[in-house]
């Protein structure tokens, strides 16, 4: 983390912009992955991420230096999923088209196959259970500050992760997924063999 | 001998604990990898040049 310094907003200068956008450059990674796990598709989600990135550019007046900038931004990026959704048709239809979007998308023959399961797996989950297991679990997200991007309760975020965890382990387990000709069963065990692999390199 | 007390069905239920969050801890393991594989991309250009650009508009000189 880098040293900062806290000025009073009206000072704001060149250099401040400088160090926020560099900052925001580090953060454009993270922006995109979260985008992905909400949009499914990577090209709308790297749309995603661009208006997000623009939108926390425009505003890096109003963002208090110190503070966590990357739930800032993520929190940005959510809001902006969530407005633009809300202006387009029905949600659970989008969720099914990001579902099927994702399954043509991976159409790389040498893909882990549990990937693509885990991913429609998720895609099968409630948005908001999603999206508490994506920011805690793979974000690198506590708790608090889940609770702070998504705008609710801690205890709400803890039950969201708590209940994601069961359900997707259930739609793996069960090979209840969308996916034509996939074989029910096979998705756990390529993840704990997979994991196994992972662990055994780190 | 007192090791002969707690009963089969207790051993198997703790069994099927450990086997759960084994399971857990393996699609911990995969969501992180699925999310790194993005963060590890390379930033496509499109987004730095966005960026430039608005700050050069912000700045007042371009």
């Amino acid at each position: 983390m880098e040293t900062v310094e806290i000025k009073p907003r009206q000072e704001r200068t060149a250099a401040d912009d400088a160090v926020f956008k560099r900052d925001l450059v580090q953060l454009i990674p993270h922006l995109r992955a979260f985008a992905r796990t909400l949009c499914g598709d990577a090209t709308a989600a790297d749309d995603l991420a661009q208006d997000a990135m623009m939108k926390a550019w425009d505003a890096r007046a109003s963002f208090q230096m110190g503070t966590n900038m990357k739930a800032w931004t993520f929190m940005i990026l959510r809001n902006q999923f969530y407005s633009e959704k809300r202006r387009s048709w029905r949600q659970s239809q989008l969720d099914q088209e990001a579902a099927e979007r994702t399954l043509v998308a991976v159409d790389d023959p040498e893909a882990p196959v549990a990937l693509d399961e885990l991913r429609l797996g998720l895609a099968m989950l409630p948005p908001e259970q999603r999206e508490a297991l994506i920011l805690v679990g793979a974000g690198g997200f506590a708790y608090e500050e889940a609770a702070d991007i998504c705008n609710c309760a801690v205890g709400t975020v803890k039950s969201r992760v708590s209940r994601a965890r069961r359900a997707l382990h259930a739609i793996l387990e069960a090979g209840d997924y969308a996916r034509d000709g996939g074989s029910a069963g096979d998705a756990m065990r390529s993840i704990l063999a997979d994991a196994e692999r992972l662990s055994s390199i780190r | 001998m007192i090791e002969q007390r707690p009963l089969p069905e207790r051993r198997k239920a703790s069994a099927a604990l450990d086997e759960a969050r084994l399971r857990q801890q393996a699609i911990g393991v995969r969501l992180r990898q699925m999310f790194d594989e993005v963060v590890n991309e390379e930033i496509p250009a499109e987004f730095l040049e966005i960026l430039r650009r608005a700050d050069e508009r912000g700045s007042g000189k371009s």
